[in-house]
């Protein structure tokens, strides 16, 4: 049904139709909205759920854990310090193999504290075992949402997965969105049946101790199951489509006009929806300027990326993230792509926007267009404020 | 009797570990309905290593703060699938993870009323890493962080009062028992398990390794403890104190420190032997631990249910 929805009230709705039995938040911003809203409807007797409100993130995470290892459907969500916060915890729900959602409201690390948006938060957890999400739109969110819990649960998977979305710009934005009926989501997504779960009628140890003969094995496991993820996205992908019309194609990037383009921006998230109209008007003036919109970021689909790229001269990736110390972390990954390829852009150029919040308008979109030439640039800063600079280093 | 055990032999515990013998007196008196959720500590380590496993019941260990956050989620599960009603969910934990990084998570569980029975192994110290000092690490002991010197008699804070802490939680059943009752400890988790709520029960565990004492040692170790009045059994309902192990003739405390390496440096400094029979003195009189009754079957005194 198509309803006009804040992105969070969409998120709670899809979720509740995903009918998890256990969610457990901490409040942070801009995160709460989505707790609230599922709050009510426990309240209200529309979910069936147990709401467990904890003390903490990390307690929140735990609870999850705990519900999801005895054979219930869990949920949870986050934002910046919160999702840090959980950090510990979410490598352990991985290594455990179990299967949840956590919905992450994007949002800046502190210090200094900043409850604006940038993918700070999440990005710093890719390393952590998790499936990884970013979302253009609020449809786009409540889909994944969907997509996350039939992906994750899948008998050859069985990950948790983390739908990214846009602090404010989606947890705040309204947008009219289709969310499915109860009857087409359960067809969609069966009821959850674990694996394994902690159960005294077959009593099982979990959350053992791997010495140096065993640990190594575990990670490897992992890894290969990454690959099967990014051959099981685009065959979830197709099924969805047929059911609910909405074509996310592989499910794993996006092309948007970049077939014949000459310079093509590679970016996730919201910020994609500024560059396709910055794409649209160049467009319209004869520029062959595309954009290259990244779903899946863990795993993350080197091939994908490469067929997607090879051909173009020209490549900009906007990362709304930083690996202080190192190249930006969405350019590494587009760089790696191509290392030691025969086919492959000339120019890889990295900017970095965002943070913080700082706007990225129109303006910053065309700026990076322009300075996406032949000379290539690392780490390049867009819209800085070289004023606010120079009274930092007391100049 | 240990051949149907829920807690199975040939875990890798050190020679005399009480933890090791609480762990299986717990679990034996909560039965095979039973879901434990357990912290870092070396009962994990001791029980559960891959591909090998102690446990009997479905059994969990995710970190070393968290167990009481996991319990909370696996007794959420449990209500959802509706069988909350058939089954025991336990937390358990060493002191360190009960009293220091655990705490917060275990105050957020008591707080929410969650049917849980949390289950402290208080060998006081962080004896998984070595022996270091922790919220339950007594009064003057020699830890590794905590040694003694020239400017340092050793631990220089007393057991941070756990019990209490769990009382003001307004919390059902809170009790503490030692590996050198073992009746008494099945009693209080079989009691525990019957009240629905949020428990509590500290149970003190010598530690060989740790505590620097002779390995079969350790039951009299345990006693020695309760019957110098250093860790008295108490217990209590709804806030309320209803139990109390009685001593007839409480030993000096000195008998429980001689045999104990971590507490050879106080022996010959009367000033702090003192101080350490001070604490003995005031737990009982707090408590009223003192009786003329001699024959141990009487010594668990019921006290009158104030109203
Ligand atoms: C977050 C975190 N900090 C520190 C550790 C290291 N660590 C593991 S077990 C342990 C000590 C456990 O002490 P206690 O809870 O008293 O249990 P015991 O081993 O004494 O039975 C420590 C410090 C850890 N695993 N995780
Ligand atoms: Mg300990």
């Amino acid at each position: 049904m198509r309803q006009f929805l804040e992105g969070s009230r969409a998120v709670a709705e899809i979720v509740k139709l995903c009918k998890p039995g256990v969610i457990s938040a901490y409040p942070i911003t801009p995160q709460t909205h989505i707790v609230e809203e599922l709050a009510q409807m426990v309240a209200n007797g529309e979910l069936n759920a147990q709401f467990v409100n904890v003390e903490s993130e990390h307690s929140a995470a735990s609870v999850v854990l705990g519900a999801v290892a005895t054979g219930a459907r869990a949920f949870t969500a986050t934002s910046s310090q919160g999702l840090l916060y959980m950090a510990e915890v979410l490598f352990n729900i991985s290594g455990l193999r179990l299967p949840l959602v956590l919905t992450c409201a994007n949002r800046a690390i502190s210090a200094p504290i900043n409850i604006w948006n940038d993918l700070q938060d999440s990005i710093s957890l890719r390393d952590s075992g998790w499936i990884q999400f970013y979302a253009e739109n609020i449809q786009e969110v409540a889909d994944l949402h969907l997509l996350a819990y039939r992906l994750g649960e899948d008998k050859s998977i069985m990950l948790p997965v983390m739908v990214c979305m846009d602090g404010y710009t989606l947890t705040h934005g309204m947008e009219t969105v289709d969310i499915p009926t109860q009857e087409e989501i359960d067809k969609f997504l069966p009821s959850y049946k674990p694996l394994y779960k902690l159960d005294p009628a077959e009593p099982l140890t979990m959350g053992l101790l791997a010495n140096p003969d065993y640990y190594l094995e575990t990670r490897f496991a992992i890894q290969e199951t990454f690959k099967d993820v990014l051959k099981m996205i685009p065959k979830i992908s197709e099924e969805f489509k047929n059911r609910f019309a909405r074509d996310y194609k592989d499910g794993l990037v996006e092309e948007y006009c970049t077939k014949d383009a000459e310079k093509v921006i590679v970016a996730m998230g919201s910020v994609c929806g500024t560059i396709k109209e910055v794409v649209d008007a160049l467009r319209q003036k004869g520029k062959k300027v595309g954009l290259l919109k990244v779903i899946s970021y863990r795993p993350f689909p080197y091939a994908k990326v490469d067929a997607a790229l090879k051909d173009i001269p020209q490549v900009a990736v906007l990362d709304k993230a930083v690996s202080l110390g190192a190249y930006a972390p969405l350019a590494v990954e587009i760089k790696a792509t191509f290392f030691g390829k025969r086919k492959s852009p000339k120019i890889i150029s990295s900017f970095v926007a965002g943070l913080g919040g700082r706007d990225i308008t129109f303006e910053s979109v065309k700026e990076i267009f322009t300075k996406l030439n032949r000379k290539e640039v690392n780490l390049e800063f867009i819209d800085l404020k070289p004023e606010l600079l120079k009274e930092e280093y007391g100049e | 009797m240990e051949n149907n055990s829920l807690f199975k032999p040939g875990h890798t515990a050190c020679a005399g570990c009480g933890q090791a013998i609480a762990a299986r007196l717990v679990i034996d008196a909560a039965g095979s309905n039973t879901i434990v959720v357990n912290n870092t500590g070396c009962l994990e380590v001791f029980s559960s290593q891959y591909p090998e496993s102690a446990w009997n019941v479905p059994w969990i260990h995710s970190l070393f703060e968290n167990a009481a956050a996991v319990a909370s989620g696996v007794e959420a599960a449990l209500v959802y699938l509706g069988k909350k009603e058939t089954t025991n969910v336990i937390a358990q934990a060493g002191d360190g993870g009960t009293a220091d990084i655990g705490l917060q998570a275990l105050s957020g569980m008591w707080e929410r009323g969650a049917d849980i029975l949390s289950i402290c192994y208080d060998n006081e110290a962080y004896e998984n890493t070595g022996i270091q000092r922790s919220g339950l690490t007594p009064y003057g002991t020699n830890t590794t962080t905590t040694p003694p010197g020239t400017k340092s008699i050793g631990n220089p804070r007393p057991k941070k009062p756990m019990p209490e802490i769990a009382n003001a939680h307004g919390i059902p059943y809170v009790a503490t028992a030692s590996v050198g009752f073992p009746q008494d400890l099945q009693r209080k988790v079989k009691k525990a398990i019957s009240i629905k709520g949020p428990k509590y029960i500290q149970i003190h565990v010598p530690c060989p390794l740790g505590w620097r004492h002779e390995t079969e040692l350790t039951y009299q170790i345990a006693r020695l403890a309760v019957e110098t009045g250093l860790y008295p059994l108490i217990e209590y309902e709804n806030g309320k104190l209803v139990a109390v192990r009685k001593i007839a003739q409480p030993k000096p405390v000195e008998e429980y420190l001689r045999p104990q390496g971590r507490f050879k440096h106080l022996l010959n400094n009367p000033e702090e032997l003192k101080q350490i029979q001070e604490i003995a003195e005031n737990n009982i009189q707090k408590y009223n631990l003192k009786t003329e009754v001699t024959n141990e079957k009487s010594q668990t005194q019921i006290l009158p249910n104030p109203k």
